[in-house]
């Protein structure tokens, strides 16, 4: 019978949860690392127990950890993330040269096909790749080099690579995002890099339509229809149907088109969520209520999904990365609250259920569908 | 010679340590060179009490020893005898900023 395991990244710790295919009995596991912050886990899909765990703290810097039997067991890797050559520098909040300074890796992408080849987007933004299951990490400078990297700025939660999408019809492609510089694509396995940003508009940017600059909080892709892209913006939710080349605007008829998350169901490409959240400044759901809306049409009308949520006194945060799927039949949508819950849809988000609700402020969901 | 460490607890949890470690040190002890030899017995630490690319202390990362803080002293200058001597441990604080 097939299984489910639920990596939860938190401020404090990780947490693992697991459940037979029923989804109804979880198990929780953790604190793993406790006290840290858990930016990211992500597994393998060549090896479900191949996990990797990035780790930080500001105190104490990055550690990147890797579990080889299924987060029973960790051993630190490496965790030397040096820039390729001079780093030089970006612009900081107030416009001013700032020097290129790591500070975390926000995402893991494991290869699709290699569990031994591994992706981390970090802060300070860039992309590394490690060809020795995280021991040893390399920049692929071609991204800052594109030329617009002393252009790219923070947003408010710093200068960070947090999005890596692989293309599973070809190798050469991905994707990235990066806020507030916005969103690249490399076609020759990341030599080189191009913005995919026409058709997003950012009024807090002096030339809203610009190249670069714009503050892309996620982007999800359905596995098999890799040209089709959907983004979260700093405001607004968007589709592009050719692999980013043009962007449109799906926001419809949501009730605020602020938010962080955006996640696409397994076996339905055209069927997407996403948690509006109240605006830039009130990181919180409309009116104290907690709902996700799905679109069954690849976004324009949108349904909010109430069952199970609290509908008064909420104002949790859902964070960019913590919101994921899994691929049994009814698909399950899970996703972390920055107040510490967990939820669980086990009918494609018709109904909802906390796994567990009193976790540090929940800062990254992954789901691995296991046999 | 032979340099008596004391690490905060998560940095002691992260390199499996329980209480103090001792590290042998070749030619002066300074606090590069006890970092280097820690970091050397304990590779998981690297870039944890000193940025990896820059090798500068973390700002809330502290040194005392003898009821001194000799966070802000030279890198390369000799540690106190009773340090040198493992009379004394070279105490690795973490800033108290909440968190």
């Amino acid at each position: 019978m097939s299984k489910v395991r639920v990596l939860v990244g938190t401020r404090k710790g990780a947490f693992i949860l697991t459940s037979d295919g029923k989804r109804e009995n979880w198990q929780v596991s953790g604190p793993h690392f406790a006290g840290w912050e858990i930016y990211h886990m992500k597994g393998s899909p060549a090896d479900p127990n191949r996990i990797y765990a990035s780790q930080s703290s500001s105190w104490s810097g990055q550690v990147m950890q890797r579990s080889d039997d299924g987060g029973a067991t960790w051993k630190v890797v490496g965790n030397n993330f040096a820039y390729d050559g001079v780093p030089g520098t970006h612009q900081w909040y107030d416009g001013t040269p700032h020097p290129w300074e790591f500070k975390r890796a926000w995402h893991i992408e494991p290869s699709l096909k290699n569990p031994d080849l591994v992706y981390a987007g970090v802060e300070d933004a860039a992309i590394f790749r490690s060809t020795d299951g995280g021991q040893n990490w390399q920049e692929m400078p071609g991204l800052r080099k594109h030329g617009s990297g002393p252009h790219w700025q923070p947003g408010a939660g710093g200068m960070c690579l947090h999005t890596i999408i692989l293309d599973p019809s070809d190798e050469k492609r991905m994707y990235i995002a990066i806020s507030a510089a916005g969103a690249f694509r490399t076609d020759d396995g990341g030599e080189t890099w191009k913005p995919i940003n026409r058709g997003l508009r950012s009024q807090f940017i002096p030339d809203p339509d610009a190249e670069v600059g714009h503050c892309v909080h996620h982007i999800a892709m359905h596995p098999g229809r890799p040209g089709v892209l959907f983004m979260q913006k700093h405001w607004d939710v968007m589709r592009s149907d050719n692999a980013g080349d043009q962007w449109t605007e799906v926001s419809g008829n949501l009730p605020t088109d602020f938010g962080f998350v955006i996640d696409v169901h397994a076996h339905e490409p055209e069927t997407i969520y996403v948690v509006p959240i109240k605006s830039d400044s009130e990181h919180y759901p409309l009116d104290g209520q907690l709902r996700v809306y799905r679109s069954r049409t690849g976004g324009n009308e949108w349904e909010p999904l109430t069952k199970g949520l609290p509908q008064s006194n909420c104002f949790v945060n859902v964070l960019r990365d913590a919101m994921s799927v899994d691929s049994l039949d009814k698909c399950g949508i899970y996703f972390g609250t920055t107040g510490g819950q967990v939820y669980m849809s086990p009918d494609a988000g018709d109904s909802w259920t906390p796994i567990v609700r009193d976790l540090p402020a929940v800062l990254s969901v992954e789901v691995q569908t296991l046999a | 010679m032979i340099v008596r460490v004391q690490l905060p607890t998560h940095l002691r949890t992260l390199a499996q340590i329980k209480g103090e470690v001792e590290v042998t040190i070749e030619g002066a002890a300074t606090q590069r060179s006890v970092l280097n030899a820690l970091e050397e017995a304990y590779p998981m630490l690297r870039g944890t009490i000193r940025d990896q690319a820059t090798q500068q202390r973390r700002a809330f990362m502290r040194l005392f020893a003898c009821e001194r803080d000799l966070s802000h002293e030279s890198p390369d200058a000799p540690l106190p005898a009773e340090v040198a001597t493992g009379a004394e441990p070279l105490l690795v604080i973490g800033a108290i900023a909440g968190g």
